[in-house]
């Protein structure tokens, strides 16, 4: 089971409790009048999908609902970092 | 050696010491035709119908475990064609007409049963549903009907149709022709009917790497040396990402693991394929008597290919709200196989951007039931460079042309 230490709330949450939201980092690009169709369909479909550590967002939806980035490994579900998205706070779990 | 009475009755006088081997244990050779990347179902039908269809014999099916481990040996069995949208019911109705055929082209017992497939009926709203989607099939030329609730409750007598305020059930939709396949006889009766096509099936054959030359690959690095190949064919499901980034290009692919799990072995007590879109617990019976249970997929990424406590107790308490009698039951096993999502939650069949490699991915949670078709178009895809009439829909091309067969709004998917 995956155990999340929120960084906004400071709650540990279980994967019951938490949302996933995929792969962070995903830019939109613009502006879209210039944007080609490759270009979309990356931004929208494509997705590195990694066997191994992996850059995600996942969500406090049971508890204070903020947003926050995760690096997990896919193989062994072990949590090694956790992060704001403005970078002013990350910790590795204690678990 | 063909199978058949005579030769069962001559093996057990023999105290069945005479039975061949199914499939050679082969040394990959340094040059191939085709390659097929992958040794479940999907890949092992892809090469069978390459040999037996197109006269293409110098193939090597590679698997890096054993044949059939992944997802064909961890799947609950069922087959169907329930598809909403013409393309995908084409699709999905060949596989199941290849498997009614099957057992008897390859000399193997499948053992399918078409004992029915059930989707139950809880509301209003999905009876209306249901409708819709029956009349789409109809004008597919697929089977599917709609049973009312006395039916479903001499279809399913153990099935909790009256005491329970949660799940109340009007009805169900009922395809005749779904059912169930042994699916390790799938997967080993492709491979021996491949082998015998003269068709190297190399197990514990992992691929590292690829050397391109112009758009294309000329050859494959493995864990057991290098093979070069004129084409290739792409059938590993969950891990297709991993193939394709050692291409590199990249697939609107994300993995995640389905659970599956399966009860000690009892009488005959559930005759069909029964699924709750309410609880997301499909559920049958196989025929040494365990129940196999089956649910919604782990909403995360994953590559972990085993269970989590979470979902079996979402499982589990899915199945015994529909069935209270099987709260009796030991679980026996649990497992998880890792499947291909794809966002409109249709297959990926055909061209990738390097010339001479074909893809079969993107079955999300529904492959084993369409395993013959993958096979059949995929060879197709090798053997004359063009996707087959069948698959045109379904080429990699549409997320740049935003042209998307959504069968999980359709008909409800939830793969």
């Amino acid at each position: 089971m995956i155990v999340i230490r929120c960084p906004y709330c400071d709650e540990l949450r279980h994967e019951e409790e938490l949302e996933y939201g995929g792969e962070a980092e995903i830019v939109r690009p613009a502006p879209p009048e210039s944007v080609s169709d490759e270009e979309w369909a990356a931004y929208l479909y494509m997705r590195t999908n990694t066997k191994g550590h992996h850059h995600e967002q996942w969500c406090c939806r049971a508890g204070c609902g903020q947003w926050f980035k995760v690096v997990r490994d896919t193989v062994s579900h072990e949590v090694h970092e956790i992060l704001r998205f403005d970078g002013t706070f990350s910790h590795p779990t204690e678990e | 050696m063909r199978y058949s009475l005579l030769n069962l009755l001559a093996q057990g006088f023999n105290g069945n010491k005479g039975w061949p081997t199914a499939w050679r244990a082969c040394e990959p050779k340094s040059r191939y035709d085709a390659v097929i990347i992958g040794g479940g179902g999907h890949g092992l039908a892809t090469a069978y119908y390459l040999a037996k269809e197109h006269g293409i014999t110098r193939i090597a099916v590679l698997e890096k475990g054993w044949i059939g481990g992944g997802n064909t040996g961890r799947n609950t069995t069922m087959v169907r064609s329930d598809y909403m949208f013409p393309e995908s019911a084409a699709i999905y109705d060949l596989g199941l007409r290849l498997y009614e055929g099957l057992a008897k082209e390859i000399n193997f017992n499948i053992m399918l049963s078409q004992r029915g497939w059930m989707t139950l009926i809880h509301d209003r709203h999905q009876m209306e549903t249901a409708n819709h989607k029956t009349n789409w099939l109809h004008c597919n030329g697929v089977d599917g009907e709609i049973v009312d609730r006395d039916t479903v409750r001499r279809m399913l007598p153990h099935l909790d149709i009256d005491g329970n305020p949660c799940f109340p059930v009007l009805g169900a939709f009922l395809q005749k022709r779904g059912g169930t396949v042994r699916h390790d006889a799938v997967a080993w009766g492709y491979a021996r009917a491949a082998d015998r096509l003269g068709v190297d099936i190399i197990e514990n054959c992992e691929v590292l790497g690829f050397e391109r030359q112009g758009d294309g690959i000329a050859a494959i690095n493995t864990s057991r040396g290098r093979i070069e190949t004129d084409s290739i064919g792409v059938a590993v499901a969950g891990h297709s990402s991993r193939i394709a980034e050692m291409a590199g290009f990249q697939l609107p692919v994300t993995s995640h693991c389905l659970q599956a799990m399966v009860s000690e072995p009892i009488k005959p007590t559930l005759d069909h394929a029964v699924i709750s879109p309410e609880t997301g617990v499909y559920i049958n019976q196989t025929q040494k008597g365990e129940i196999v249970m089956g649910g919604v997929l782990d909403l995360y990424h994953s590559y972990g290919q085993r269970g989590t406590y979470p979902t079996i107790e979402k499982v589990i308490a899915g199945t015994v709200e529909m069935f209270p009698a099987f709260a009796n039951l030991r679980l026996m096993r649990h497992w998880a196989g890792i499947v291909d999502v794809v966002p409109d939650s249709s297959p990926i069949l055909g061209a990738t951007p390097v010339s001479n490699m074909y893809i079969n991915c993107g079955w999300g949670t529904g492959g084993f039931k369409a395993v013959p078709a993958g096979g059949f178009l995929l060879a197709h895809s090798i053997a004359t460079g063009k996707t087959h009439p069948t698959a045109e829909r379904f080429g990699l091309e549409r997320f740049v042309t935003n042209r998307l067969v959504d069968e999980g709004a359709a008909a409800g998917i939830a793969h």
